[in-house]
């Protein structure tokens, strides 16, 4: 009989973290923090070789190019944030590129007809975002009801949810671009928070984009574009919900563990329903936000950019197995997209190799993300029950 | 000690043709661990079903705390105490040990009269700690996640679920399969903790030392029926074996009147 005062110690057989060796802490730190590495490392060879290459007329690292990579990284961010939660409990969303292009879709008729209606312009605008957010939001629900109450993998829902939306994009738009809308748009899409114009007769402008042409117009800067700001709003939101809240944990729990989840008395299905509608209402807010850009709705931006929002996701370091992910890794890996698109574009190298250095970086991404595992020993999971 | 916590009477479960449990009464009561026993496919795993609300017996009824019960499903039957560990657990393994003591049940902040909601995991890493204080299991780490444990910290984390969400009957499944020799030791002790800490404990397995190690009564199972219920002390090993094998019956209705009726469905045993 064992003696019942004593102490239940559990660490002998597991603890594998006291168990590894210096070098493996090293390289599962490595394996960790990698895609920082790889950004600051390919950010250090960009603000090199640019000048090199453009013999000293180009810089890489200035505040025009910083603005210009976060414009670019907008709505491959906004795709990859729901799509985070998406891959976090397990799931994909194959439909996040056509909801964007409905998103603008919709948010430009709507913001047109709130307009043309004798609303004033900052309404019709909140309108244009409601409909393009709530449209997208309804093909979340649709995937979401279909995926966790009928039980069809989230691939097949979503691959078909996203003919559909395409469809339907194309007809709301009747194929072509949806334009007539107010002028104003353009400040709402484009125009910053501050204004630099270096040197003679410049200044710092604040809220005010001032109205100059010629050599000054070329020397102004354009700092915090508003739809950085939005956009920074949504992350840090997205990063609250995430890191924060009970709808995150039961995200991770639900990518962890579905069973799990459903006997802990989680509510699954809905949980499972309320992250779809999330991945689309993003990517609502990425086509409001290239109807104000362009002062226009298209049928065909957010296509091209479903797959790369996908790759920022997993180069962040999202697990596709489920479970594991954050939003500061997703950011990393749509940060790393951006830097490289614009810094082979200022290389002058044709804009093609970009996809064949993101594409080697997501194999690279998921093959450092396995090799934890043979550091460590350990496989995901555990042993076999 | 005088009125039993759980009783089950006259419990029959059916399958189809299949009579998967065939008459089963038994009672539990407060402060023992009672053996369930049982070779594959003897009707242990769907009487438990049964009682824990996954499965719904076509005849029989169950009492709890004096109350008739019909549990609807096992969150139901959580809701009022009685909780299961499975085999697999049922823990989220990408989560901490804090995280999943309260999965499903956090705690949370609440901001700005109840708009916003925050984990609040430094009262959920307390609260476990304290659990895990008063079952006297100690771990290297809370907060790393359940992966990086052993089989047996990963059993002592459900339990310790269970003893947090005062769990007044704890049903275990096969507690120690998989797992090394000192460990199923632990889990065995755990067992008895939970026990003295009033507790009962309805140990599901085919293991005979753990039987004799924790187990106060027990009861064996072969093709649906009980074929015997005991005192552990007043019986041995031999005995039992007979009575898992089907070789020794005191329920009276001997032998395989039911013919292959009798088998439950999953992975039927062959005869012997």
């Amino acid at each position: 009989m064992t003696d019942r005062g004593s102490r239940i110690a559990l660490p002998a057989e597991a603890a594998a973290s006291a168990r590894e060796t210096p070098a493996q802490r090293v390289a599962l730190l490595l394996s960790r923090i990698w895609a920082w590495l790889f950004l600051g490392a390919m950010t250090l060879f960009f603000v090199v070789a640019v000048p090199l290459v453009s013999g000293g007329d180009v810089n890489f690292l200035t505040v025009r190019n910083s603005q210009n990579i976060l414009v670019a990284i907008i709505p491959v961010l906004l795709l990859g944030l729901g799509q985070t939660f998406v891959i976090i409990s397990a799931g994909i969303d194959l439909s996040v590129g056509w909801v964007m292009s409905l998103g603008s879709v919709l948010s430009a008729l709507a913001l047109r007809w709130a307009f043309n209606s004798v609303a004033p312009l900052f309404p019709a605008v909140v309108v244009g975002l409601i409909a393009g957010v709530a449209g997208a939001a309804a093909v979340g629900l649709v995937n979401g009801v279909i995926i966790a109450k009928l039980k069809v993998p989230a691939f097949i829902v979503t691959l078909g949810t996203s003919f559909v939306v395409r469809g339907v994009a194309y007809l709301m738009s009747e194929n072509t671009t949806v334009i007539g809308l107010p002028p104003g748009v353009r400040a709402y899409g484009n125009d910053a928070l501050l204004y630099y114009i270096r040197g003679n007769g410049g200044g710092l402008y604040v809220l005010n984009r001032p109205e100059v042409s010629g050599d000054l117009l070329r020397r102004m800067d354009t700092i915090l574009p508003y739809p950085v700001i939005f956009t920074a709003f949504i992350v840090a939101y997205a990063m609250f919900l995430l890191g924060k809240t009970q709808f995150g944990r039961h995200t991770y729990a639900i990518g962890g563990n579905m069973d799990a989840a459903v006997r802990t008395g989680i509510p699954v299905d809905r949980q499972i329903i309320k992250v779809y509608m999330l991945s689309a209402a993003t990517a609502g807010v990425a086509g409001f936000l290239s109807t104000l850009r362009f002062t226009a709705g298209s049928a065909v931006i957010g296509d091209p950019l479903l797959l790369s929002s996908i790759a920022a996701v997993i180069i962040g370091g999202v697990s596709m197995f489920g479970g594991a992910g954050t939003v500061v890794g997703t950011m990393i890996g749509s940060l790393i997209i951006a830097v490289l698109t614009t810094g082979l574009v200022m290389l002058n190298v044709e804009a093609f190799w970009q996809f064949i250095v993101v594409g080697t970086v997501v194999i690279v991404a998921v093959l450092i993300d396995q090799s934890r595992e043979l550091i460590t020993g350990r496989h995901r999971g555990g042993p076999a029950p | 000690m005088t009125e039993p916590l759980l009783s089950v009477r006259n419990m029959t479960k059916r399958f189809g043709g299949l009579v998967a449990v065939n008459d089963v009464s038994f009672e539990i009561r407060r402060g023992e661990v009672f053996g369930l026993l049982g070779d594959n496919a003897a009707g242990k795993s769907t009487l438990i079903k049964c009682i824990s609300g996954a499965h719904h017996a076509d005849e029989g009824e169950i009492f709890f705390e004096g109350q008739r019960a019909q549990f609807s499903h096992p969150i139901d039957a959580r809701r009022h105490g009685v909780e299961t560990i499975y085999q697999d657990l049922a823990l989220a393994n990408n989560l901490d040990v804090s995280a999943n003591i309260f999965l499903g049940r956090e705690v949370k902040h609440s901001f700005f009269g109840g708009l916003v909601h925050t984990l609040d995991n430094k009262a959920m890493l307390r609260e476990a700690r304290k659990t895990l204080e008063t079952l006297q299991i100690q771990f290297p780490s809370l907060t790393q996640p359940i992966e990086t444990l052993s089989g047996g910290q990963r059993q002592a984390v459900a339990i310790a679920r269970a003893v947090y969400w005062e769990a007044k009957l704890v049903i275990m499944d096969e507690p120690t399969n998989n797992l090394g020799v000192p460990e199923q030791k632990k889990v065995l002790e755990l067992i008895r903790r939970l026990r003295d800490q009033g507790v009962p404990v309805i140990l599901i397995t085919h293991i005979l030392p753990d039987v004799f190690a924790v187990t106060d009564r027990l009861i064996v199972m072969h093709r649906g029926r009980k074929v015997a219920e005991k005192i552990t002390a007043q019986t041995n090993t031999e005995e039992l074996v007979q009575y898992m094998v089907g070789a020794r019956d005191d329920s009276g209705a001997r032998g395989d009147a039911n013919g292959a009726a009798a088998t439950a469905p999953a992975d039927p045993a062959p005869p012997r």
